[in-house]
C-alpha cells in the first residue's frame, strides 16, 4: 500500500527511526537527570549515557571521543567551527576560502566573517560539481587561515575530494573545515585518515532527532577554537549549554545504526537510485545534474526542459521532493547550487531533486517513475516551447517579446 | 501557493489546448513572454469572413495561473468579433480567477496574448 504523499526528500530530513525513538524515551522521562550534576545518581546515570553516545558518534567517523563536541545541529557546527577557528586565528590572518555550492550555514557563516573585516574566496565548481584542486590551490594566500568545503552536497548528492584537499591544507597549515551534515551513513569517514582539523555533523539526516548535532575538533594536531556560546563551560568550554540527554542518546543510536548497516544500505538504495535514474532519463530531453560517479547513491537531480518549474511541482504533489527553485511568496529563485553548475534559469527551475533512504521501497520508485512520465507528458503537451523545440527551433535564436 | 478552485480546475483540465495548421484560412497567432521570464504564452484564433472568432488555441509554458489564464481566454474571445475581444482586460481576467497579487502578470500577459493575436490577423488581413 502506498502512503501519499510519497516521501522522497530524504536529503531534506529523515524520520528517526523507531529504534532510535525508543532508546530516546526512557531519558525524557525516567532518567531525567542533568548530565552535569555530579552530586547524585540521576547526574552520574545522565553523564555516562551522553558519554556512550559520544563513542558511538566518534566510531562513525573514526574519532576519539574526546574530540567530538555536542551541538544543536550542523548549523550551529559550522558556526562554531568557522567563527571559532576565524576568531582563535586572525592572529595570523584574516583570509577563508570556501565554495559557491556549500550550505547556506557555511555561505552565511563566511559573510558575517566578511562583515567583520575577514576577507572571503569563494570557489567557483566544475560543470559535474566538484572542485578543482589547482583552483583551490591557485586561491590559497599566505594570510589563509581557514578553508571550508563540504563532503556531500545537499542538492546534487556529489562527494567532494576532501581527502586531498586536507593533504594540501594541512602542507600549509590551513585549518580544515568539513561540513558532513549529509556524508554520514552515506559514505565511509575516517578522521584517522582524513586530514581533516574540524567536521560538522547533524543527527536528523541519519536517522536521529532534529535539534542534536556534534562537531568534531582535533586533538592531534590541536585545533583551538573561541567559544560562541557562554555559559556553564561544558564540553570543555567550547560550547555552553545543558547537554540534551534524549537527543544525544538518540544520535548516538542512529550513528551506531549507521555503522552497522551502512554497506548493506548502500547497496539497495543504489539499486532503487539506479531504476529511478533509468526510469527518468528515458524521457526526452533530460538532464542528470552532478558528477555520477563521485556521489551518493541517494541523490537524484535531474533537469526537465520545456516544461516550467512551479506548474511541474504542482503536477508531482503525490510525491514530496525538492525543487531547483527556492519558491518564495513572489516569485522562483532559480538554485544557486545549478547556476554553478552552468545550468540556466530554465533548467534550474524545472529540476527536480529525489533523494532516497532507508525506507523507500521499489514500489514508490515504480509509481514516480509513472507519475513523471505521465506529468512531463502532459505539460509538455502544453508548451509552446515543446513544440518548437520538435519542430527543430533553436530557442535561443527566438526574438522573445519581452514583458 | 494557494490557488482558486477555478485556477486548479483550468489547470487541470486545460480548455482549448493545441496549434491550428498554420495555412489554416483565418488563422492569426500571437506569442508573448519568454523563457527567461517563466512564461511563454501560444494564443492561436481563427476568424471567419463576418470578423467573428470561431475558434481559438493555447499552448503555455508557465506556472498554474498562467495556463489558466489562457486556457479562459480561449473560452472568452470565441464568438466575439476581434474589436470586442480586445476588450477584454486583464482585471476581469484577474477577478475570475481570483488570482493573487504576484500572479496579476499572468492575466497581464494573456491580455498581450490576445492583442498579438489581433495585430497579427490585422496584418495578414488588412482592412
Amino acid at each position: 500500500m502506498l502512503k501519499f504523499p510519497i516521501y522522497l526528500d530524504y536529503s531534506a530530513t529523515t524520520p528517526v527511526d523507531p529504534r532510535v525513538a525508543a532508546k530516546m524515551i526512557p531519558w525524557l522521562t525516567e532518567h531525567f537527570g542533568n548530565p552535569a550534576s555530579r552530586s547524585h545518581a540521576y547526574g552520574w546515570e545522565a553523564e555516562q549515557a551522553v558519554e556512550e553516545a559520544r563513542e558511538q558518534v566518534a566510531a562513525l567517523v573514526g574519532a576519539d571521543a574526546k574530540e567530538i563536541v555536542w551541538t544543536s545541529g550542523a548549523t550551529e557546527s559550522n558556526n562554531l567551527a568557522i567563527k571559532g577557528a576565524a576568531h582563535f586565528y586572525q592572529g595570523k590572518g584574516k583570509h577563508v576560502i570556501t565554495v559557491k555550492t556549500e550550505h547556506k550555514a557555511v555561505l552565511d557563516t563566511v559573510r558575517e566573517l566578511e562583515r567583520e573585516g575577514f576577507e572571503a574566496t569563494y570557489l567557483d565548481v566544475q560543470e559535474n560539481g566538484l572542485i578543482d584542486l589547482e583552483v583551490l590551490k591557485a586561491a590559497i594566500r599566505p594570510d589563509t587561515i581557514l578553508v571550508s568545503v563540504m563532503f556531500v552536497n545537499n542538492e546534487v548528492g556529489v562527494v567532494q575530494p576532501i581527502a586531498e584537499i586536507g593533504e594540501i591544507c594541512r602542507s600549509k597549515g590551513i585549518v580544515f573545515h568539513v561540513d558532513a551534515a549529509q556524508a554520514t551513513g552515506k559514505v565511509a569517514i575516517d578522521l584517522g585518515s582524513l586530514k581533516v582539523d574540524l567536521m560538522s555533523f547533524s543527527a536528523h539526516k541519519t536517522y536521529g532527532p532534529k535539534g542534536v548535532g556534534a562537531l568534531y575538533v582535533r586533538r592531534k594536531p590541536r585545533v583551538r577554537l573561541e567559544a560562541q556560546m557562554h555559559g556553564g563551560g561544558h564540553e570543555r568550554g567550547m560550547r555552553s549549554g545543558t547537554l540534551a540527554t534524549h537527543q544525544i542518546v538518540g544520535m548516538g543510536e542512529a550513528f551506531r545504526l549507521a555503522r552497522e548497516e551502512m554497506a548493506g544500505e548502500n547497496e539497495r538504495i543504489l539499486r532503487l537510485r539506479d531504476k529511478l535514474m533509468n526510469g527518468l532519463t528515458g524521457i526526452e530531453a533530460t538532464y542528470v545534474n552532478g558528477d555520477l560517479e563521485h556521489r551518493v547513491p541517494h541523490n537524484l537531480n535531474i533537469s526537465f526542459a520545456y516544461v516550467e518549474g512551479e506548474s511541474l511541482i504542482m503536477a508531482i504533489k503525490d510525491i514530496a521532493v525538492s525543487s531547483g527553485s527556492a519558491c518564495t511568496s513572489a516569485s522562483l529563485e532559480p538554485s544557486y547550487v545549478l547556476r554553478a553548475l552552468g545550468r540556466n534559469d530554465e533548467l534550474a527551475h524545472s529540476s527536480i531533486r529525489f533523494s532516497i533512504g532507508r525506507f523507500t521501497t521499489e514500489e514508490e520508485v515504480d509509481f514516480t517513475i509513472d507519475l513523471l512520465r505521465n506529468k512531463i507528458g502532459k505539460l509538455r503537451e502544453l508548451s509552446p516551447l515543446w513544440e518548437m523545440y520538435k519542430e527543430g527551433i533553436d530557442l535561443d535564436t527566438v526574438q522573445w517579446a519581452a514583458h | 501557493m494557494a490557488y482558486s478552485d477555478k485556477v486548479l480546475d483550468h489547470y487541470e483540465n486545460p480548455r482549448n489546448v493545441g496549434s491550428f495548421g498554420k495555412e489554416e484560412e483565418g488563422v492569426a497567432t500571437g506569442m508573448v513572454g519568454a523563457p527567461a521570464c517563466g512564461d511563454v504564452m501560444k494564443l492561436q484564433i481563427k476568424v471567419g469572413k463576418d470578423g467573428v472568432i470561431e475558434d481559438a488555441k493555447f499552448k503555455t509554458y508557465g506556472c498554474g495561473s498562467a495556463i489558466a489564464s489562457s486556457s479562459l481566454v480561449t473560452e472568452w474571445v470565441k464568438g466575439k468579433t476581434i474589436d470586442q475581444a480586445l476588450d477584454i482586460k486583464n482585471t476581469q481576467i484577474a477577478e475570475e480567477l481570483a488570482l493573487p497579487p504576484v500572479k496579476i502578470h499572468c492575466s497581464i500577459l494573456a491580455e498581450d496574448a490576445i492583442k498579438a493575436a489581433v495585430a497579427d490577423y490585422r496584418k495578414k488581413h488588412p482592412a
